[in-house]
């Protein structure tokens, strides 16, 4: 018993300060690649060698358009190695979540050259090229009731839907003495009857579906889902298959996304409090016209 | 040819019809017809030689049949053994081995889910990697598009043995699990308190990878590999990459080996130490469990600054690493390891000192090292059963050759030995990676990759922190794989879990499955 309390007053508070301070990130953490769209003349090379699809081209009668997606990034930093004129580059953001998939998507027009090669940029969208009308998602009333009834306190059940384990690595790590989620009044909890919450991570496999299903229904109203990981968000590099069917909206209404591969603690601790308005949303802006 | 090929030679003369090597360490046997028990049970009992796995691939289109292949490795003899037998399109049957070798029961069977073959014999032939539910279809074969659209399931997913008797009660547990971990269905038939027979149902997160390894190109591929099994992303994605280099012949830089070595030890030590954790968590020491994850957290962020991802991935590429580091990472890594080891020091101590833990860890969970051995455990959870293997040792790859360290093998196959063959495993570790960053890193850290050759096959091993990593390639033409199996160690050792637990109480489950931590992910793929 003594050892143990020496240990303990020997090691003092490690828990992070984040987020009141910034987080303390390596510099050589990979996180959001940032797009300079005006210097950007070529973008072939970078949505050739994405391995997710995250950076597609779509060419149609000397004109360009290029689609960026966080929502399918692993961010392995490839599309900056492989765009010569250094129009991407690797930042070390990482706050991505969104409350709407669509905030997770750039779409950029160009004017091409006879080479293929961007001649004008004409116009850079968040959200993709033929924008909908915003509808009010069914998910932003129970978000508003939570946020009202629990604003202090959530209790959070984690479904892994078809994921590869990674990011069930990093949401164990928020109960690590570092990140300590419980210093928000946040919990896991073992019963998705206790739960405001459904963190889920997929891709949600077919042998899945029914069980993400299940603890759906479980939950007590009202309750938010937050979709987890380029997997969760999209499929990822799984994408749809006969065992697969993707992302976790395809099954369960989703509130926030929260990309990554997978997302830091941080980024995770981001969303969460996202999704019950304890944080805004952070829009990077990548858009020069 | 040496005269283990000359006895083979004699013996089954009649039955091979050739012996070839593309490389000196890889083997391949290809023999007339898919009934090899006769030659299994004589590498078994004349050479002690072991089967690693069996797997099939589609060669209808090129060859006109199936094969099967069957991986064998004897002790002493850094070689694979590779023996292929052609299983025919219209006669889909090949004999079962699992009544001798009960380590590829779960083998056999995908292969009858996967290709549609029938294992003739088969003690328990039911499905295991399609659940009861699913349409006939078989997804690994070539006709099978990737993108099919299934109908809805019908019926039971799970047909499960009766457990009858007075008391006797069947508790379901799953697929969703009270904590924070990956889907699987555990069905336990108890009386009273302790635990008469678990049964297993997985594949809950079976994605489709090997189809999928099809269809990617091979550096899109890579990032596949990474995500096979999260904690292992390095180790996968290693063993990957290899298989490539191999099919290529191509040289790996030497500094990108050394660097790798580090990466995958590193790996190693992550898990390990998040483990020795939980199993003391499991049993209700909290503070070891807080302290062992700050320090899983320490090296976490390690990884971080050398591979610019916590899980160190994106960072191993065909042909080698795609950074090099400089001296400022160098220091942290050293820094880093120093004060890990001094801390680590301290957790163990902290958990020696706990008899009430000691307690509950000693005899509990018990896998006898006769069982370990006919079920063909690897990796810590073998080790501790005895099975003296490490891909490390025996069939040196990366840099290991070039440090000396000690693989940790015990007895008894209790929860407190397998947590002991981790505790061993980080000193030996934290070992390697200083004899590693003494070495001058300097020069390539990656090689040009060349035009990769179609119709060329190679097999990788790595040993991942939870044991044998196998990748079997078969290349083909633009940049894409025609087959990649995988099998990840975690696919051997489940039914482990099932001997260990009998007996059991069932409140000692947890601590039991935490002991083995297998993947789920990499098992379902």
């Amino acid at each position: 018993m003594f050892k143990i309390i020496q240990k303990t007053i020997a090691t003092g508070i490690v828990t992070t300060k984040y987020p009141g301070e910034p987080a303390q990130v390596s510099e050589c953490f990979r996180g959001r690649p940032s797009f300079d769209f005006e210097k950007w003349k070529d973008a072939r090379d970078a949505a050739e060698i994405c391995p997710t699809g995250a950076i597609l081209v779509c060419d149609e009668d000397g004109s360009r358009r290029v689609t960026v997606d966080y929502g399918l990034c692993v961010f392995c930093g490839l599309c900056a190695e492989a765009s010569a004129d250094q129009a991407v580059r690797i930042t070390q953001e990482f706050e991505l979540a969104s409350a709407d998939r669509r905030n997770l998507i750039l779409t950029a027009e160009y004017s091409l050259n006879t080479d293929r090669t961007h001649r004008e940029l004409r116009a850079v969208h968040r959200r993709p090229g033929n924008v909908e009308a915003d509808v009010e998602s069914v998910g932003q009333k129970a978000r508003e009731k939570i946020q009202k009834l629990l604003r202090r306190s959530l209790a959070i059940r984690e479904v892994d839907a078809g994921s590869c384990n990674g990011c069930e690595l990093e949401i164990v790590a928020l109960n690590n003495p570092v990140y300590d989620l419980e210093r928000f009044g946040i919990q896991f909890v073992s019963s998705p009857r206790h739960a405001d919450m459904l963190l889920v991570t997929g891709p949600v496999t077919r042998n899945m579906e029914l069980a993400l299903l299940k603890t759906y229904q479980a939950m007590p109203e009202p309750k938010v889902v937050v979709a987890v990981g380029a997997c969760g968000i999209s499929g990822g590099i799984f994408g749809k298959n006969y065992a697969s069917l993707g992302g976790v909206d395809n099954v369960v209404p989703v509130d926030v996304y929260i990309p990554g591969c997978p997302p830091r603690p941080q980024a995770l601790l981001h969303g969460i409090l996202l999704a019950v308005g304890r944080l805004g949303e952070r829009l990077y802006d990548d858009r020069r016209r | 040819m040496s005269a283990f090929f000359e006895a083979l030679q004699q013996k089954f003369g009649a039955q091979i019809q050739s012996i070839s090597a593309d490389r000196e360490d890889e083997i391949y046997l290809l023999v007339a017809d898919p009934d090899i028990r006769a030659l299994a049970e004589y590498l078994r009992s004349e050479f002690e030689a072991r089967l690693v796995t069996v797997f099939a691939e589609d060669r209808r289109s090129a060859e006109g049949v199936f094969f099967n292949y069957y991986v064998f490795e004897r002790k002493g003899d850094t070689r694979y053994l590779i023996v292929r037998a052609p299983v025919r399109a219209d006669n889909p049957e090949f004999p079962s081995l699992s009544a001798q070798l009960p380590a590829v029961n779960w083998q056999e069977r995908e292969i009858q889910d996967w290709f549609g073959l029938k294992a003739v014999g088969h003690p328990n032939p039911r499905r295991v990697a399609l659940h009861d539910n699913w349409p006939d279809v078989h997804p690994l074969r070539k006709d099978f598009p990737l993108e099919t659209v299934l109908p809805p399931f019908e019926g039971e997913r799970h047909i499960y043995r009766p457990a009858l008797g007075e008391g006797v009660f069947q508790v379901p547990v799953g697929p969703v699990h009270a904590g924070t971990i990956e889907p699987g269905h555990f069905n336990f038939a108890v009386a009273g308190e302790p635990i008469l027979y678990l049964q297993l149902r997985m594949f809950y997160t079976h994605k489709g990878t090997e189809k999928l390894f099809e269809k990617l190109p091979i550096h899109k591929a890579v990032f596949l590999a990474e995500s096979i099994s999260g904690d292992s992303s390095f180790s996968h994605a290693t063993a990957f990459c290899q298989a490539i280099e191999r099919a290529a012949q191509m040289e790996v830089p030497l500094r990108a080996l050394i660097m790798r070595t580090v990466l995958l030890e590193l790996e190693r030590i992550c898990n390990h130490v998040a483990d020795i954790g939980a199993i003391a968590n499991d049993v209700g020491f909290v503070i070891a469990n807080a302290h062992a994850s700050r320090l899983k957290e320490m090296l976490v962020s390690l990884n971080e600054q050398l591979t610019g991802n916590r899980l160190l991935r994106g960072m191993v590429c065909v042909g080698g690493v795609r950074r090099g580091w400089d001296v400022v990472q160098l220091v942290s890594l050293r820094a880093a390891i120093d004060s890990f080891a001094s801390e680590f020091q301290d957790l163990v101590a902290l958990i020696d000192s706990s008899e009430s833990t000691r307690d509950r860890l000693e005899q509990t969970g018990v896998l006898r090292p006769e069982k370990a051995k006919d079920l063909g455990i690897v990796g810590v959870a073998g080790r501790a059963s005895g099975m003296d293997l490490d891909v490390r040792r025996d069939h040196p790859y990366a840099a290991y050759g070039r440090y000396s360290f000690r693989v940790p093998v015990y007895l008894i196959g209790d929860v407190s030995h397998r947590m002991q063959v981790r505790v061993d495993e980080v000193h030996e570790s934290l070992g390697i990676i200083r004899s590693a960053a003494d070495e001058s890193l300097h020069g390539d850290f990656r090689a040009q990759v060349p035009p990769i050759p179609a119709d060329r096959c190679a097999l990788s091993a790595v040993e991942g922190w939870r044991g044998e990593i196998i990748h079997w390639i078969r290349t083909g033409p633009d940049n894409r794989l025609e087959r990649c199996k995988i099998k990840d160690p975690s696919l051997n050792n489940w039914p482990a879990l099932v001997e260990a637990v009998q007996g059991n109480i069932i409140a000692d489950f947890p601590v039991i499955n935490k002991s083995f931590n297998l993947s789920y992910s990499g098992t379902d793929r």
